[in-house]
């Protein structure tokens, strides 16, 4: 028996497979079907439902069998996404119709392919070019999944579409509305949210070397930072409007307070971290407040000072969308989220949440990569 | 001796008293010194004895708050304003974000030397330590005794008369060291250069020294200062005459008569 390698999500799956083989009807027209054998009613799965269950048995026997694991992987990968496509395909028209057997059949799919990630995740190749492509595989056949599992169930189940619509409705909703998206990107992101991180997190740096330089400022204005930190972003973001107008400066505005205080108080922190015994060292060599500033302190500082701006990258973001429920023209994210709640487009919402979530994900990530560039001999950069 | 060089160092009656929470602390108290040019000077004595403070205080990182001393003829601080000495702490201290060569520029950058000046002075050094060929690698690239001499070559590479070692090679093990302590020993005889030196171990007091400063705690005084008998030519083996050790006896002698062990 050596050539066979049971795995439990294997086992699992084909334990699901024949469950729902043994239960019948997938569909309620399938089962309305059987009922009446003499009436010709169509209903889905006709040809398909066989195919699925077929798939996928066979894709978990062949993963049982000892194979290199990157063709158990591939084997994996190939039957549980046929299956999910199929099952996904098959209940088009016949939405909130599925019964249980579709539902152990989607289940009996994900094992297959949580299965697929796993043997996945023990290749070590040795090849970069292979590492990165890995690196990059698991975490999007993980997303894939979400989004799988997420079509499969508002569709057989029939979620109402304002609860929760299908992804593809979202997906088809930024496919046809990429003008509208665009311009509030442009609105929200590129005005309100740049700009506004920009000055916030440069206020925040120089306040920080102000207060580092000047004791009284130290005293004085920290404690006061604090408090700007704790004002409630719903209740200063009407009052930024009413103070800058309704278009990009006042959510700029609401940035600049939510981003400074991070900043400040992680450079002050930063600027405190180099050690007693670098600063004798400068000390030793007479040199000034200036040469060691930016030869000892703020290079020692950076890690801290990146800390903030990826805090800040996301803070922005929410400070900008947020802030722009309190009024602003017929243009933004925060804007089109809050009237197209009121009309019952969740399409829609759910489009700009997606955007506004990339367009995040992206700002965090350039952040993180200049980093890594900047602070590369930090030990959490180079390892060890 | 005929004729005595001028002083370099010069401390009398010096003290030094610290204000902690558990009220004042004695670090160094009444301690008369003076350190002629060229010399290898040793400070050895058990922790708690001051011996690091007193480097502290000549290289004013630390203020004396008893007696007079100076560096150079001046105040520690008008010396230090000067750059008068070059200092080697504990741990290297090497910036991580630097190269070996731009921590050795460190120095010649905040003095404001020219980049050709820059450049032939690094190359200098980092010969005199030998790590030619480790310019562009990062600290931490460099195992404990390449970093540490690399601190050594950033202290050499302005050229002060004056060099302060705070226990340079402690953290460093045997073989290392000795290794070191040839070549501290050979660098000082191409240099020239005054050296004061903290150290809590016999062997490599007695090894380095042209004088030997025995110290003792509570407070933190100088309990006996012993001429080198050793030739300046040493090597290594010297450390198996029964001249040296006679000098390492004293040592051991004196470092037991100033540390009472009754309390």
């Amino acid at each position: 028996m050596n050539w066979l390698k049971p795995s439990w999500q294997s086992v699992l799956a084909i334990l699901l497979c024949l469950i729902a083989f043994a239960l019948g009807a997938m569909t309620k027209p399938e089962a309305a079907a059987l009922a009446e054998p003499a009436a010709t009613l169509a209903y889905p799965y006709m040809g398909a439902k066989g195919l699925i269950i077929g798939l996928l048995l066979i894709a978990a026997l062949v993963s049982m069998v000892k194979l290199t694991p990157i063709v158990e992987a591939i084997v994996l990968f190939v039957g549980a996404h046929a299956a999910a496509w199929l099952l996904i395909k098959g209940i088009a028209g016949f939405e909130g119709t599925a019964l249980a057997p579709y539902f152990l059949l989607l289940a009996a799919a994900w094992l297959l392919a949580w299965r697929c990630v796993a043997l996945l995740s023990w290749l070590r190749p040795s090849g970069s070019v292979a590492r990165n492509a890995l690196r990059l595989i698991i975490p999007a056949i993980f997303g894939a999944w979400i989004l799988i599992i997420w079509e499969a169930v508002t569709r057989g189940a029939g979620i109402p579409f304002i609860l929760l619509p299908p992804p593809s409705a979202i997906g088809a909703r930024i496919a046809n509305s990429l003008p509208i998206l665009g311009s509030d990107v442009r609105q929200t992101i590129f005005k309100a949210v740049l700009i506004g991180y920009i000055v916030g997190n440069l206020a925040g740096f120089t306040v920080a070397i102000l207060a580092d330089r000047v004791p009284f400022l130290r005293r004085g204005l920290l404690p006061i930072g604090n408090m700007v930190s704790a004002l409630p972003i719903i209740g200063v973001a009407p009052i930024m409007v009413m103070w800058f107008g309704f278009d990009w400066p006042s959510k700029a505005a609401v940035v600049i307070i939510m981003t400074f205080f991070p900043m400040l108080v992680n450079t002050v922190a930063g600027l405190a971290a180099s050690g007693h015994m670098e600063r004798d060292l400068m000390r030793t060599y007479a040199s000034g407040y200036w040469p060691t500033l930016l030869k000892l302190r703020l290079p020692a500082a950076m890690p801290f000072i990146f800390n903030a701006l990826k805090i800040n990258s996301t803070l922005a973001l929410i400070g900008a969308i947020v802030a722009e429920f309190f009024g602003t023209p017929v243009v933004g994210m925060g804007f089109r989220i809050s009237t197209e709640v009121g009309r019952m487009n969740i399409d829609m919402v759910w489009a700009e949440i997606a955007v506004a979530a990339l367009a995040g994900s992206v700002f965090y990530g350039v952040v993180a990569l200049i980093e890594r560039a900047v602070t590369f001999w930090h030990p959490s950069v180079r390892g060890g | 001796m005929t004729e005595q060089p001028p002083a370099v160092v010069s401390a009398s009656k010096l003290g030094l008293t610290f204000q902690t929470n558990d009220g004042p602390v004695q670090a160094l108290s009444n301690v008369d010194l003076t350190i002629g040019k060229g010399e290898f000077v040793s400070f050895i004595g058990p922790s708690g004895c001051g011996k690091t403070t007193l480097l502290r205080v000549i290289a004013d990182l630390e203020k004396a708050t008893a007696g007079a001393i100076s560096v150079n003829g001046m105040t520690p601080e008008q010396a230090r304003e000067k750059r008068a000495y070059g200092y080697v702490f504990q741990a290297a201290a090497l910036f991580p974000w630097r190269t070996i060569e731009r921590n050795v520029a460190l120095p010649l950058e905040i003095i404001g030397l020219s980049q050709v000046e820059q450049a032939e002075r690094i190359k200098r050094t980092m010969e005199l330590v030998n790590l030619s060929g480790f310019e562009k690698k990062y600290p931490w690239q460099l195992s404990g005794g390449m970093q540490q001499r690399a601190s050594i070559a950033r202290a050499l590479a302005f050229d002060a008369d004056l060099l302060l070692m705070d226990e340079p090679f402690g953290a460093l093990d045997e073989i290392v060291r000795d290794h070191l302590n040839e070549q501290l020993l050979d660098l000082w005889a191409r240099t020239n250069k005054t050296i004061c030196f903290v150290t809590h171990s016999i062997p490599e007091a007695v090894y380095l020294s042209t004088r030997i400063v025995v110290m003792s705690p509570r407070p933190g005084r100088v309990t006996d200062i012993i001429e080198s008998t050793l030739p300046r030519e040493r090597p290594l083996d010297i450390r198996e005459t029964p001249e040296f050790l006679a000098i390492a006896a004293r040592v051991r002698d004196g470092l037991r008569a100033g540390h009472s062990y009754d309390d």
